[in-house]
């Protein structure tokens, strides 16, 4: 499926969390499926809680008792296929890579987007972070309904 | 006649990669660059790469052009001649550059073809229609000059470039209308492609274009599908209104100045069409004539950069210099570059550089 439409399988995206009382915590959730030549989620971790090794051709482990949720990871893949989860009382907070304008702005309310670009739900823009070491891509932290953990991954602007 | 140690032909990745470690040995070098900056395809790449810190991953494009271009600044022995094209290669290891209206011949003690690769193109019913461009030509527009190819848009191929672009247009704000792929999956990353899906964007396998409408430019455009033998399925049909549509079907080597010198040339699918046969030390079956990047095999522009680095090194072997570093950084740049091609998405350039190396004396 995924090699048709782009769209990674239910068993694909659960394969990448975490259990739900780790995730009291925030956790990087690394959708990266695919052999393919990388590194710098890996390398960009200043706690080593993501093992990829010598051989960049493998996909990324997240050692999650490691993983801080500090998000820095976020930025540094190329190919934004990294969120940060965490369960917070009944809202599921997300910081996510954001690479379009208009930038969101905290406060505001956007759309929750699924994987097949679908709007699910309503999400709270809470913070948006773009500093020079990101090099324009920005990392929003937003929540939405709990009930979205698994099917949440992006924002759409209301028009 | 002018005299240099090494012409490097081509100002992209590769061959400023080459003319780094070329130019480090101690060999005076001059780069001839046929457009007015060096940098080639990185100057219109805005993602981020993939790779290790050796391929400069996670830097935007760009950025690694202006790396590689800075690299290259208070260098006494080497040369750029940018706006000059060559126009001749010779046997004798003569080059032939046209510019500012003047022929100008230099000779050179060896010579690096670096020139790269050209698009691929699409066979259709009205396939010359204005509003129908190149992937290449729709990221000059965007990305160099500011120019929105039109507004309502379709991407045909999904290998990286094509899903990249297509990023690319969805942040200039163009209207994606899907991507077009003949083959039964996506051909590029998957991250790319999850990366559009979840934007909207419908990604269409075993689907190719039947024919463009339009008069006096491209209105629509007429998909069909495709069953298992790459045909059209009758009766599939279905039209979009777009008014541009982009072509993504792959790359050729630019092998053409090599047919000039009789190299050999071999046929090699796997490596994009017709490539120069090299040896081991990147070295054509002419000698002194060296050829590194997508004009010896289309990969990434990762693996052209590595394989310009060694390049050069190996020319310096050749003129009997050598870099300071020159046994290590040989040992890391080869260790990389087999690195990157030892996932799955490298087996096809393996395979072709086995075809290559198949009956050669000296490989």
């Amino acid at each position: 499926m995924l090699n048709q439409t782009g769209i990674p399988t239910k068993d694909q995206v659960n394969s990448r969390f975490p259990g739900k009382i780790a995730l009291i915590r925030p956790k990087a959730i690394l959708e990266c499926y695919e052999d393919i030549p990388c590194n710098p989620c890996s390398t960009s971790c200043p706690f080593d809680a993501i093992m990829i090794g010598d051989n960049i051709n493998v996909q990324p482990k997240l050692i999650t008792d490691k993983c801080t949720g500090c998000g820095l990871c976020v930025p540094s893949c190329p190919g934004l296929a990294i969120v940060i989860a965490q369960i917070k009382e009944d809202k599921a907070v997300f910081k996510i890579p954001y690479e379009f304008l208009p930038m969101p702005i905290v406060g505001e309310q956007w759309h929750g987007v699924n994987r097949s670009g679908e709007v699910i739900c309503d999400a709270s823009i809470d913070h948006v972070l773009l500093s020079k070491k990101q090099d324009h891509t920005a990392v929003v932290t937003v929540s939405v309904p709990e009930q979205y953990l698994y099917d949440f991954v992006t924002i759409r602007v209301k028009r | 006649m002018i005299n240099k140690d090494l012409i490097i032909i081509g100002g992209g990745p590769s061959g400023l990669c080459a003319a780094k470690t070329a130019a480090e040995a101690g060999i005076d070098v001059m780069v001839i660059e046929r457009s007015n900056q060096l940098g080639g395809q990185l100057i219109k790449q805005t993602h981020k790469f993939f790779g290790s810190k050796s391929q400069y991953a996670k830097t935007r494009g760009y950025d690694i052009a202006g790396i590689l271009i800075k690299d290259l600044e208070s260098k006494s022995n080497l040369e750029i001649m940018k706006n000059a094209t060559v126009v001749g290669l010779y046997p004798d290891l003569v080059v032939t550059v046209l510019f500012e209206g003047n022929y100008i011949k230099y000779q050179a003690k060896s010579i690096i073809v670096a020139t790269g690769a050209s698009e691929k193109f699409l066979a259709f019913e009205n396939n010359d229609l204005p509003g129908i461009y190149g992937a290449g030509a729709v990221q000059t527009l965007m990305n160099l000059y500011g120019v929105l190819p039109g507004q309502e848009i379709i991407m045909v191929g999904s290998g990286n470039i094509g899903l990249i672009v297509s990023y690319q247009l969805l942040q200039a704000g163009v209207n994606v209308k899907a991507i077009v792929e003949a083959a039964p999956t996506i051909g590029g990353y998957k991250v790319h492609a999850s990366k559009i899906r979840r934007l909207g964007v419908p990604i269409l396998t075993k689907t190719t274009v039947q024919r463009a409408i339009g008069t006096t430019q491209i209105e629509a455009v007429e998909l069909v599908s495709l069953d298992e033998k790459w045909k059209p399925i009758a009766g599939t049909e279905s039209i979009f209104k777009i008014d541009a549509l982009c072509i993504s079907v792959g790359l050729s080597p630019m092998h053409q100045l090599l047919s000039m010198i009789n190299a050999t040339t071999k046929f090699i699918p796997e490596l994009g069409g017709f490539v120069p046969v090299v040896d081991h030390h990147h070295e054509t079956s002419v000698k002194g004539i060296f050829v590194c990047g997508d004009a010896v095999g289309i990969e990434e522009a990762s693996s052209a950069m590595m394989e310009g680095y060694l390049t050069g090194l190996y020319i310096a072997e050749h003129l009997g210099k050598s870099h300071p570093e020159q046994e290590s950084l040989k040992k890391l740049y080869e260790t990389q570059l087999s690195m990157l091609r030892d996932g799955p998405f490298g087996v096809k350039t393996k395979i072709g550089l086995e075809k290559m190396r198949e009956g050669m004396k000296h490989a």
